[in-house]
C-alpha cells in the first residue's frame, strides 16, 4: 500500500478499508482481519492499525465483538457513503467552486457538461 | 526495560566513541535506532548484548548486567548482526544446536517465517547468498522468541520484495512483551513499523520518544535531518 504525506497513516488505512467495504471485499456483518493480520498485510505497526480500527468504530463502520474480533457494521456502506458525501460538500466542492471562479466557468456551463456526459455514457446504477 | 547509565566506551584507549552516554528504553515495542555512520549504533547493540563491556558506567537489562552473561538474561536476548558467517551445516542441525538456549523457541514460528521469506526448510547454511543468509538468520531470531531482539541494519542486502517480507515477519513476530531494537540508516525501510524513535549522535541522545502521528504522516527522514542538524532542538 502506498501512503501519502499529507494525512496520518492511520486515517489513510481507515479510508482504504472503507474502499474495500464499498467494493464488497468485506461485506456488512462479515468479519475483518485481526489488527495484527491487517498490520502485516499493509506492513505497518500494530498500533497504527489499532487507531484505524478505533477511527472506523467511532464512525459506526465497524464494531468489535468481545473476544471475536472486528466485524463490518450493518449499515456500514450507507455510513461510508454519508461520510464521503460530507467530504464532497466540505472539501471537493469548495475546491471545484474555487477553480470555477478562477476560470470564469458558470454553473450553467457545468450543468450542460454534466448533461452531455450523462447522455454519452450509461449511468453506473 | 533497558537502562544505560553514564557509560564510556572506546575501541581506542585514548578516544571514546561513547562517553557519559545514557539511554533508557522503558517500554516494550519496536524501537528505531537512528544515527549517522560511525555514531556507535552497532557498538551500542554489542554493549547491550554483553559482547562488549563499558569502560565506565552501567548497563542493565531487566535489572541484570549483560556483561555478566547470566543465562537467565542471555536466553532473553538475540542479536542479528549486520554481517555474519553461518557454519556449513543443515538448518535442522543448526536449530537443534541453538534451540536449547532459548526456552520459548518455536519451530512453528520458524517455519512460518521461512515460508514468508519463500525459503525452504531443508537447506544448508553454507550454500546461501547474503540475502538468503539474512532471511534464514532473521527467521531463527524471531523463532527464538526472546524478550529482546536486536537487529543491526536488517534490510541491508535485501531486495524490495524481501524488505516487504521482512516487515511482515517483524509484525507477525511481535508480542506485547517484546522489545525490538532496529538500528538502521535506511529509514524508509522501517519507518511504518516503529513505536519509538531514538536518534543518537556522538555521545548524545538527540531524540528518544514514541512515534505518534497527529495531523499528517511522519516523514522520518525529514525528522532525522532536522534533529541531527539541530534545527529542532
Amino acid at each position: 500500500m502506498q501512503f501519502k504525506d499529507n494525512k496520518p497513516i492511520f486515517v489513510q488505512i481507515a479510508e482504504h478499508i472503507c474502499k474495500e467495504i464499498l467494493s464488497g471485499k468485506y461485506s456488512e456483518g462479515g468479519r475483518l482481519p485481526s489488527v495484527r493480520e491487517y498490520a502485516s498485510e499493509v506492513e505497518v505497526n500494530v498500533n497504527t492499525v489499532n487507531r484505524s480500527y478505533d477511527w472506523l468504530s467511532q464512525r459506526n463502520i465497524i464494531e468489535s465483538k468481545r473476544g471475536m474480533g472486528y466485524y463490518v457494521s450493518l449499515g456500514a456502506v450507507e455510513n461510508i457513503r454519508q461520510s464521503l458525501r460530507e467530504t464532497f460538500f466540505q472539501e471537493t466542492l469548495p475546491e471545484l467552486i474555487m477553480q470555477m471562479k478562477r476560470l470564469g466557468i458558470t454553473v450553467g456551463e457545468v450543468e450542460q457538461a454534466i448533461e452531455r456526459s450523462q447522455n454519452a455514457s450509461t449511468p453506473e446504477r | 526495560m533497558i537502562s544505560i547509565q553514564d557509560i564510556r566506551f572506546g575501541y581506542d584507549k585514548h578516544q571514546a566513541l561513547l562517553d557519559e552516554f545514557s539511554l533508557e528504553f522503558a517500554q516494550s515495542g519496536i524501537y528505531g535506532l537512528l544515527g549517522k555512520n560511525g555514531t556507535g549504533k552497532s557498538t551500542l547493540l554489542y554493549l547491550l548484548m554483553g559482547l562488549l563491556r563499558p569502560q565506565k558506567g552501567s548497563i542493565e537489562v531487566d535489572g541484570l548486567s549483560p556483561q555478566n552473561r547470566q543465562p537467565e538474561l542471555m536466553q532473553e536476548m538475540f542479536l542479528v548482526p549486520e554481517e555474519y558467517d553461518l557454519p556449513h551445516i543443515s538448518l535442522s542441525k543448526y536449530v537443534r544446536a541453538v534451540k536449547p538456549f532459548y526456552p520459548r523457541f518455536s519451530e512453528e514460528i520458524l517455519c512460518k517465517c521461512l515460508d514468508n521469506f519463500e525459503m525452504p526448510t531443508d537447506l544448508n547454511l553454507g550454500e546461501l547468498s547474503m540475502g538468503q543468509k539474512k532471511k534464514v538468520y532473521m527467521s531463527i531470531a524471531l523463532a527464538s522468541n526472546t524478550r529482546y531482539l536486536f537487529m543491526d541494519e536488517p534490510t541491508n542486502g535485501l531486495d524490495i520484495l524481501s524488505k516487504s517480507q521482512f516487515r511482515k515477519a517483524v509484525i507477525d513476530g511481535m508480542t506485547d512483551e517484546r522489545t525490538v531494537v532496529v538500528s538502521t540508516h535506511q529509514v524508509h525501510d522501517v519507518e511504518r513499523l516503529l513505536d519509538h524513535i531514538c536518534i543518537i549522535e556522538r555521545n548524545k541522545v538527540l531524540l528518544n520518544e514514541p512515534l505518534v502521528e497527529e495531523e499528517k504522516a511522519i516523514d522520518l527522514e525529514e525528522l532525522f535531518i532536522q534533529t541531527v542538524d539541530g534545527r529542532r532542538i
